[in-house]
Order: C-alpha cells, then sequence, then structure tokens
C-alpha cells in the first residue's frame, strides 16, 4: 500500500533539517535551543504515530515505500521501506527521542548537544527504514559520529577512552559489512548485470555455500559488535557507563536494536541458507551472552554497568529470537526489540534521577532509598520487574515467545536460556535490595523524590510498559504477517538444501508442520 | 677569427641533418603555458610596477594565472568531450579526459594554495615572488605528468615539479628543520629520478620505444619471450613514481619532509605531487602497461598493502601533528593502489576521484595547521590543538569535518572515495585487500579522534603520556566548557585564541564545501571523473 504522504523521508529529514536549525541558533539562545530540539523530535513522533495510523495491519510486505536515484554511478538509491518488523522500531525511537532530550535537563539547551541527539535520530530512523544496502549503511556509520560526540563531550570520568573503544571496534566491524555489502552488490550485479544494492532484489542473488556463509559472518560481525552480541561485548560496558543518561538510554534503548534489526532484515533475507547453517552458532553465542550477562550483572555493584550487562543478555534473547527460525520466537524478537528499549530507557532515566541527587551509580552508596523516595522505588520496582520478565509487564511477553518458539526448533538452548530469566531476577532483586531497602544512610529530606517533570519523563514509558504487557495484540497483529514473510523465505531457500545437512534444516520443516 | 670561420662549417653541418621540428600545438599545452608564462611574468613584475611590492600582489597574481589555467583547462574538457582526446606535439602530449581532469584539479590546488600561502607570508614577515613563482612552476610540471605520453616528458615534468618543490621544503630559513627537509627531499628525490631514468632506458631497450602509446601496441602485437630487462624497467619505473607519492617501501623521506616543510608547502606539496605522481603512475601502468598486469598486479596488491597498514599505524604514534598527517597521507596513498591493484577502468577513476577530494581534504587540513601554527610555525605538537573547540569553534568544526572526511564518514567525499576504490577491488575479487583497506581506515581513525577529542577538552585517549596530570575530570557532568586552559597545563604549547586570517578562512570553507557538499550530491564530481577515459 503506498500512501501519498512521504511519510518515511519526513522522518529522517525533519531531525536532520531541526539539527541544521539548532546548529544555526546562536549559543546563547539556550531557551530557543531546547524549544527547538524538543518540538522537532515531538514532531517526529507525531508522523511516526501517523504513520502507525495509516500502516495496513495484516500485510506484510514494505509499505509507504519511496525510492529515489540517489548517487547513479554507483546505483545507490534513497529507497525507504517500513513493514511491520521495523513500524514499531521506528515507532519506540520516535518515542525515546524527545524522552532522552527530556531527561538530559539543563543540557538540552546545549546547542551542539541537541544538534547531535538530532542528528543521531536521523540516523537510527534512516537506518531502520533504509531498504538500500548502501544507504543503510551510510546511516548505520552515520550513527557513530553523533555518539562519539555525545560520550566524549558530555560523558563521566572516562569518557575519552570509552567514546574511542566504542567508536574503534563498531567502525572496524563495520569494515566487514562494508566490504561484504559491495561483494555482494558485486555478486548480484555479475548474475544480472544490474549493479543495485537494494535489499529485495539482492535476496534474489544465487550465492553458492562458501559465498553465503562468508557473507553472511562478515554482516554479522558488524551487527554483532552494534548489539552487542557476545564475545563482542566489551566496548559496551564502558561506553554505557561513561555516555551522559540521554547517550546510555539511545545506546541501549536504540542503537543496540540497529544491529539486531540488520540480523533480522539483511541477514535472514539475504543469506537464508547459511542462516540455517551457523545459527546454532549464533543461537549458543546468544545463550552465552544470556548467562555471562546475567553472571556479571549479577557481580557488578554500579547501576549503568549493571544494566549494560543485562542488556547483554536480554539481546542475547533477541539472537536466539532471530535465529530459531520459528514465526513465534522471532515475533518474540522484534517484540522483545521494543520492550527492551522501553524499560531500558527507564532504567537509565531513573539511574540518572539518583546519580542526580547521590552523584554516585555504586549501589553501596544508596542503602535504604525505600523510605526516603517511595515513589521513585515504587517506579524503580514496576521497571525491574518488567526487565526481569514478570507476568503482566511487557517483558514477559517478548520473552515468553522467544523461549517458546526456541523450544520448538532448539529446545535445550531454550532450557539453558530460561535459567537466564532466574538470574535476571537475581540480579536485578539484589541490586534493589542493596539500594532501596535495608537501613537508609541518607537522612531524611536530604534527597528529594521524584519531581513532577521526571515523573512526566517516566510516565509514557511506565505506561507503555503496563500496557504492552496486558495488551500486546495490536503489536503482534502488525509484526505477525512482516515475520511470516521473512520466516517462509528461509524455509522456501532452505528447504532446496538437502536433506543430510543436519538438524537446523529440519527444525525448520517441524515448525513448518507445526504452524500448518 | 675563427669563429667566423667556423660558420660556414657548422651551417654545412646543420644543411646536412635533417631536423624535423614538429608542429607544435600551443592549444594542446595551454594551461601548463599559461602557468610558466605567468610564473616569468610574475618573477619581473612586481619589480617594476612598485618599489616595494606588497605581499599580496603576488598572492593575487597567482591565483589569477591559476584561474586562467583552470579557464583553459576547461576549454580543453570542452573540445575533448566535443571532438574526442587527441595527441599533440608529435605524439608526447595526450590530450584526453583523464589529463584534463588532473589540470582541473592542479588549478585549483594552486589556486587554494596561493590563498593559503599569503597569509603565511605575510605572517612570517616574508617577501618577493619565489613562493609563487616556485608553486606555479611545481604545478606546471604536474599538469605536464598528467597530459605527458611520452616516457621522456613524464621524466622531464617530474624533474620540472619536483626541483620547485625541493627549494619551496627549504623555504623557511627561520628553523633548521625547514633546510634538512629540503636536504633530505632532494637527495632522495634525486636518486629515485635516476632509478626512474634508469627504468626508462631499460623499458626503451626492450621495446624501442619511449612513447607509451607505442609501447603498448609493440606489448601487444609481440611476445616479448624473456621480459626480463622489461619487467626489471617496469619496477625502476614504480620505484620512480613510488617515491614520488610516498608509497611504502619508499615513503621514508614523508614524515621528515612533511614535517620540515612550511606548513602550507607541506599541504600543497602533498596535494600536488599525489596529483602528479597518481596521474603518471595511473597512465602508465593501466594503459601503457596493461598487457603485463598479472605481472605487476601481484607486486602492486603488497605495495597497496604495506602502505595501507605502515601508513595506518605509523600515525598512531606521532605527537606532531605535521608528521601525524604524513603517515595518514601514506595511508591515503595506499588506498588510491588498491583501485590501481583493481586495474580495471573502475579502478583507475576510483583512484582518480580519491585523489581529487584528497587534495582538497589535505589542503584544508593543512590551512588549518598553519593557522594553529602561529608566528614561527612552530605550534604543532599535539597540545597545541587543546581545547580548541572553545577557542576558536569555527577552525575546530572545520578541521573535524576535514578529518571526519579523511576517516571516511558518510555524506563526507573521503566516504566516496573509499567506496569507490574499495567497490573497484571487491569487484576484482581482491577481498583480502578491501578489507585491510577497511582495517587500517579504521586504525587511522584513531589518530584523527585523538586529534578531534584535544580540540573538544578531552584527555588523550590513548596513553600517550602527555597528558599526564593535567586534568581530572571527577567533577559529575562536567563539560568541555569546564576546562580551564590554565589546568591543561600544556608545557609550552600557546592556548591563546586563535586568529584566522580572511582569505585563509575562506580557502578552508572552500574545502569543507567541496567536501561535505559533494559528499550529499556526489553526481557532479562522479560524474566528472568517469567520464574522463583515458585516450586508449
Amino acid at each position: 500500500m503506498t500512501s501519498s504522504f512521504p511519510y518515511l523521508t519526513t522522518l529522517i529529514l525533519v531531525p536532520a533539517g531541526a539539527a541544521v536549525v539548532v546548529a544555526l541558533v546562536p549559543s546563547a539562545q539556550r531557551r530557543a535551543v531546547q524549544v527547538v530540539g524538543f518540538v522537532a523530535s515531538l514532531a517526529v513522533l507525531g508522523f511516526a504515530s501517523a504513520a502507525t495510523v495509516a500502516f495496513t495491519a495484516g500485510y506484510g510486505g514494505y509499505q509507504f515505500v519511496s525510492s529515489h536515484q540517489w548517487i547513479a554511478a554507483f546505483g545507490i538509491s534513497w529507497s525507504l521501506g517500513m513493514d511491520g518488523i521495523s513500524l514499531f522500531l521506528v515507532l519506540m525511537t520516535a518515542l525515546l527521542f524527545p524522552i532522552a532530550l527530556a531527561a538530559s535537563g539543563d543540557r538540552a539547551g546545549d546547542k551542539s548537544f541537541v544538534a547531535w541527539i538530532l542528528v543521531l535520530e536521523a540516523g537510527c530512523l534512516g537506518g531502520f527504514l533504509a531498504l538500500d544496502l548502501l544507504l543503510f549503511f551510510v546511516f548505520f556509520e552515520l550513527t557513530l559520529v553523533p555518539v562519539y560526540f555525545l560520550i566524549a563531550g558530555w560523558g563521566h570520568e572516562r569518557r575519552g577512552y570509552a567514546a574511542g573503544k566504542f567508536f574503534l571496534y563498531t567502525l572496524g566491524a563495520s569494515a566487514f559489512l562494508f566490504v561484504g555489502i559491495l561483494a555482494l552488490a558485486a555478486i548480484h550485479a555479475s548474475q544480472t548485470g544490474v549493479t543495485t544494492f537494494d535489499v529485495r532484489a539482492l535476496a534474489d542473488t544465487h550465492l553458492s555455500g562458501t559465498a553465503g556463509v562468508l557473507l553472511f559472518l562478515a554482516f554479522t560481525a558488524a551487527f554483532a559488535v552494534k548489539m552487542p552480541l557476545f564475545p563482542f561485548h566489551t566496548w559496551s560496558p564502558d561506553a554505557y557507563r561513561e555516555a551522559p543518561a540521554a547517550g546510555s538510554l539511545l545506546l541501549a534503548g536504540v542503537m543496540a536494536k540497529l544491529g539486531a534489526y540488520g540480523i533480522i532484515r539483511f541477514d535472514l533475507a539475504l543469506f537464508p541458507r547459511a542462516v540455517v547453517t551457523l545459527a546454532p552458532l549464533l543461537i549458543t553465542l546468544g545463550t552465552i551472552g544470556i548467562i555471562y550477562g546475567a553472571v556479571v550483572a549479577a557481580v557488578e555493584r554500579d547501576l549503568k554497568r549493571l544494566v549494560a550487562y543485562s542488556s547483554l543478555a536480554h539481546l542475547g534473547f533477541i539472537v536466539i529470537g532471530a535465529f530459531a527460525l520459528s514465526r513465534e520466537a522471532l515475533t518474540g524478537a522484534v517484540l522483545q526489540m521494543v520492550n527492551h528499549g522501553l524499560y531500558t530507557a527507564a532504567l537509565f532515566i531513573l539511574i540518572a534521577v539518583i546519580y542526580r541527587r547521590l552523584g554516585s551509580f555504586s549501589v553501596r552508596d544508596m542503602r535504604g532509598l525505600q523510605r526516603r523516595v517511595p515513589i521513585l522505588a515504587g517506579v524503580f520496582t514496576v521497571v525491574m520487574l518488567a526487565s526481569i520478565g514478570v507476568p503482566g509487564l511487557n517483558g514477559f511477553v517478548g520473552e515468553f515467545l522467544i523461549l517458546a518458539g526456541t523450544f520448538l526448533t532448539h529446545r535445550w538452548w531454550a532450557v539453558v536460556a530460561t535459567a537466564g530469566v532466574v538470574l535476571a531476577a537475581v540480579y536485578l532483586l539484589w541490586a534493589y535490595q542493596q539500594a532501596f531497602q535495608g537501613k537508609p544512610t541518607v537522612e531524611p529530606g536530604a534527597i528529594r523524590d521524584l519531581s513532577w517533570r521526571e515523573g512526566l519523563t517516566l510516565a509514557p514509558l511506565v505506561v507503555l510498559i503496563v500496557l504492552l504487557g496486558i495488551f500486546p495484540g495490536p503489536l503482534l497483529n502488525r509484526i505477525g504477517p512482516s515475520v511470516t514473510r521473512v520466516v517462509t523465505h528461509v524455509e522456501v531457500v532452505a528447504h532446496q538444501r538437502p536433506p543430510q545437512v543436519g538438524a537446523p534444516g529440519v527444525a525448520v520443516r517441524q515448525v513448518g508442520g507445526a504452524q500448518r | 677569427m675563427s669563429l667566423v670561420a667556423g660558420v660556414p662549417i657548422l651551417s654545412s653541418l646543420v644543411a646536412s641533418v635533417t631536423f624535423v621540428t614538429p608542429h607544435v600545438n600551443y592549444v594542446a599545452i595551454l594551461p601548463e603555458l599559461i602557468l610558466i608564462g605567468g610564473a616569468l611574468v610574475l618573477l619581473v613584475s612586481g619589480q617594476l610596477v612598485f618599489a616595494k611590492v606588497p605581499t599580496a600582489f603576488y598572492s593575487v597574481g597567482s591565483g589569477a594565472v591559476a584561474a586562467a589555467a583552470l579557464a583553459a583547462s576547461l576549454v580543453l574538457w570542452h573540445d575533448v568531450q566535443a571532438r574526442g582526446p587527441f595527441t599533440a606535439i608529435a605524439d608526447s602530449v595526450a590530450v584526453d579526459g583523464f589529463a584534463i581532469v588532473f589540470l582541473v584539479l592542479v588549478s585549483c590546488i594552486l589556486i587554494l594554495g596561493s590563498v593559503i600561502a599569503n597569509d603565511f607570508l605575510i605572517r612570517e614577515g616574508t617577501s618577493g615572488p619565489e613562493y609563487h613563482v616556485l608553486a606555479l612552476l611545481a604545478g606546471s610540471g604536474a599538469m605536464l605528468m598528467a597530459s605527458a605520453n611520452d616516457l621522456i616528458l613524464i621524466f622531464v615534468a617530474l624533474e620540472i615539479m619536483s626541483i620547485p618543490l625541493y627549494v619551496l621544503a627549504g623555504m623557511d630559513l627561520k628553523r633548521r628543520e625547514s633546510g634538512e627537509a629540503a636536504m633530505k627531499y632532494f637527495v632522495l628525490g634525486a636518486f629515485s629520478s635516476a632509478i626512474f631514468v634508469y627504468g626508462i632506458a631499460l623499458v626503451y631497450g626492450a621495446t624501442g620505444s619511449v612513447n607509451l602509446p607505442q609501447i603498448a601496441s609493440y606489448l601487444s602485437s609481440n611476445f616479448v619471450m624473456s621480459n626480463g630487462v622489461l619487467l626489471a624497467g617496469l619496477g625502476l619505473l614504480l620505484v620512480g613514481f613510488g617515491f614520488k607519492v610516498s608509497a611504502v617501501p619508499f615513503h621514508m623521506w614523508t614524515p621528515d619532509v612533511y614535517q620540515g616543510a612550511p606548513t602550507p608547502v607541506t599541504g600543497f606539496m602533498i596535494a600536488i605531487a599525489k596529483a602528479g605522481g597518481f596521474a603518471a603512475l595511473l597512465r602508465v601502468f593501466f594503459s601503457t602497461f596493461g598487457t603485463l598486469r598479472t605481472d605487476w598486479q601481484p607486486l602492486l596488491w603488497v605495495i597497496a598493502i604495506v602502505t595501507l597498514l605502515l601508513g595506518a599505524i605509523g600515525g598512531l604514534v606521532q605527537h606532531d601533528v605535521k608528521r601525524m598527517l604524513a603517515y595518514s597521507s601514506i595511508n591515503h596513498a595506499g588506498f588510491i593502489l588498491v583501485g590501481l591493484a583493481a586495474a580495471t577502468a573502475q579502478g583507475i577513476s576510483g583512484s582518480v576521484y580519491y585523489v581529487f577530494v584528497y587534495a582538497f581534504l589535505v589542503l584544508g587540513s593543512f590551512a588549518v595547521i598553519t593557522v594553529v601554527g602561529g608566528r614561527g610555525d612552530l605550534e604543532h605538537d599535539l597540545d597545541a590543538y587543546r581545547g580548541l573547540g572553545r577557542r576558536q569553534p569555527a577552525l575546530a568544526l572545520a578541521f573535524t569535518l576535514l578529518l571526519l572526511g579523511q576517516t571516511g564518514v558518510p555524506f563526507t567525499t573521503g566516504f566516496l572515495a573509499k567506496l569507490y576504490v574499495i567497490s573497484a577491488a571487491v569487484r576484482a575479487h581482491s577481498y583480502a585487500l578491501a578489507i585491510v583497506a577497511m582495517l587500517s581506515a579504521t586504525i587511522a581513525a584513531a589518530f584523527y579522534l585523538r586529534l578531534v577529542f584535544l580540540m573538544y577538552g578531552v584527555r588523550l585517549p590513548f596513553g600517550t603520556g602527555s597528558d599526564a596530570g593535567s586534568l581530572s575530570l571527577s567533577i559529575t557532568g562536567d563539560e568541555p566548557d569546564a576546562l580551564e586552559p590554565a589546568q591543561a597545563a600544556p608545557r609550552r604549547a600557546n592556548l591563546g585564541p586563535v586568529s584566522v586570517p580572511g582569505p585563509t578562512a575562506l580557502a578552508i570553507l572552500v574545502t569543507v564545501a567541496v567536501t561535505i557538499v559533494f559528499g550529499i550530491w556526489p553526481g557532479p564530481l562522479v560524474d566528472f571523473v568517469r567520464a574522463a577515459g583515458l585516450l586508449f
């Protein structure tokens, strides 16, 4: 279905244009900067909501597609499209950016801060919407620059180190993606004579087994670092820890999803046979990430690093959901990407709120906060429970679908991964106990409870956490058809494999049977 | 008496030897002639017009000459587009799109270079036309290298380009390093020229010609059974070119010379030598010796890889910005070689595009370094860039954009240049080369970022020791603005406000605009380079 209004191009150009406007405002005009930034990000949210309303549920293909030639000489086009998989990621992104600005306090008046946030928004939305591989790469890379400056400029003590590590890790991994994209396009061009980077056309490329596996690895290297997937995660605790609140929130909430989205959108569509071959490897890494992240988080006393490791665990769930190759698991993975974005954002805001009062991220400095700041403690409890995956909150729905879907195809991995849910309860409840319970060390009145402004910033997130926990239907209806398309595509191509390839291929067929 | 007696003998000698002077098509070498003529006029005109010649007079004159050469180049471009490429002056000069792209580029380098040099010369109190005259002559050499269709002419052009550059490198009499750079550059340059001539001799011995198309046609119509002499000649030519474009292992002079030369000269030298050197290198190897590509491709593959890696890794440990960017220029040379190593038309236009956009990036970067260097051209330690983002926000922003362009960040020409050469390498199935190149770009990004960190008041990320105890950032939510210059405690760097002279600011603005505008809207520049076909 096409629409006359170019929603998707607008979604990218509004923040990009606003960034330019902010850059031109004199830096003394802090109020104007704040207003322009906030209004622009709200406008993006408005357009994203309008697109969601106009989105046709039940149709799995790309909607609102817009294609323009960009660099004719290289065959690069400005091709944007949105389906059920990207729809809610876009909506979540559009929601998290105004919240990030609102949570930044005074910094929302810093001209360069706001400009970088808006550039980042344009980059992230572009990444979720691009149908042209090279255009995706451009946005994927572009996001590095603003995040780098956000960490380096407004981060905490070791910001220089963290920012550099983040930039170089991701850039290095992108080298493989870049060469992979060009190689895939070259193979496609040699087969068809047409140079294109359009993912829809490239999906028809015939790849030999080895070529497919190598390309898959090249693509996945970049996505695995961006997410991050164990063992490519070492940059993330540093970057999450040292970034300012808005930076951590956007890194974990949005940027990590860019990597996971890349796997679902590009790996599954372009290299189905390699995906089937290598799924056990990726699922194993995901499972290790779940357990490892949870164990490290359990001994971590720095709340921000704790959330970084818990993110590693949650993204492990998303990875096994993506590679389990069943409809349930993939639907769960997409849903979990949105869920994780929401509760991680809320967690980072809460941590920033505590930091503003106590000047520390360490739970050792926080005993007994429950008595002193009950509302904050209450909100923290809800968000934490969502993160653990307690039924009735949004985290449960995604994790349940992932585990149920993975159980169909990769039974024992699902069993091990389930232990991760238990461990999540362990580390989060321990952290909660240490920070919020016990005899308070802070004098009464020395610490303020949640202010109105902070409450309003958190409110949309908390409402959605609860709402999506009890009423995920509208999301599932829209995600489902697109997921079915992706899984069917993998199944169709994988069926062409000779049967002796082993369990993964058979498992895919079992799922197909179970669906019928 | 004897002289008079000798005249009839001489005249009879002349009569007995038939010397056919070729028809000289002056239009074909008009841009070069304009530069040389302009340089000579500039040399004397100042003295004739003024009692005391203002520096700006020469700069404006030099810029005008370069602009005239640019106009002449564009006229030639129109000619070639309308009537096709042609050769002139006994086939020794090729007028094809490929050459003209370089004519245009060299003219632009000269215009920007004269603007940047103007402010430098005024700041340093240097008067006289020498800088501009030498620059114009070097430019004419670079142009001639691009259009030369004959190995001898390439050699002559190489020398016309190099000798003024040797002198320019030693132009700063106040700094000893400048003289050292000139000496080093001259001795090694002369040595490499000798090797180059030896290569020409061997190629001539093997093929019987020094004319590029004739060599090519000889090679395509004859099978050379034992081609040792030919390959040795080719190897020696590669050494000569490798020296000019500072490819590893012929790069040894690069860091010292680029550090020692006066800063605007360094920028100019990198841009002009890369343009001239690569123009001739690409033409000779791809076009003339294309039939031997299976012989030279592996060699270039190895040179490209070591050039990429050494440039990137060498830059990591530098404390001097000029040295750092010298290594970065080696890394970029590696990228340009990647295009040639692909040995396809796409690879060649990739290399040309890369040279083109890199020239602007490097000119802009060195213009910034010139300004920051301050009077005496001394402040080139990394410390001099501490907090530049606060002291001179516009300059820091421009430098950041230029560095991001060199890193290859999307929406800059640097990204497209890398895309161009890497996609050519991938098309030629050199996946390993492509991956090594991109990883080297990541390594190089580390030192570009280090500069950016410093400008925005952040500690050095990679323990270089120079930041020890300089900043303590335990304050919560600190911002770059919170850093006082006194706290930064650099050892000797002057952290006062930096004043940017107007013309230099304009030149920097132009380089940044080229980088960003053609990064977002790449069509015109890419089409220009793609339309630039080789003669044969």
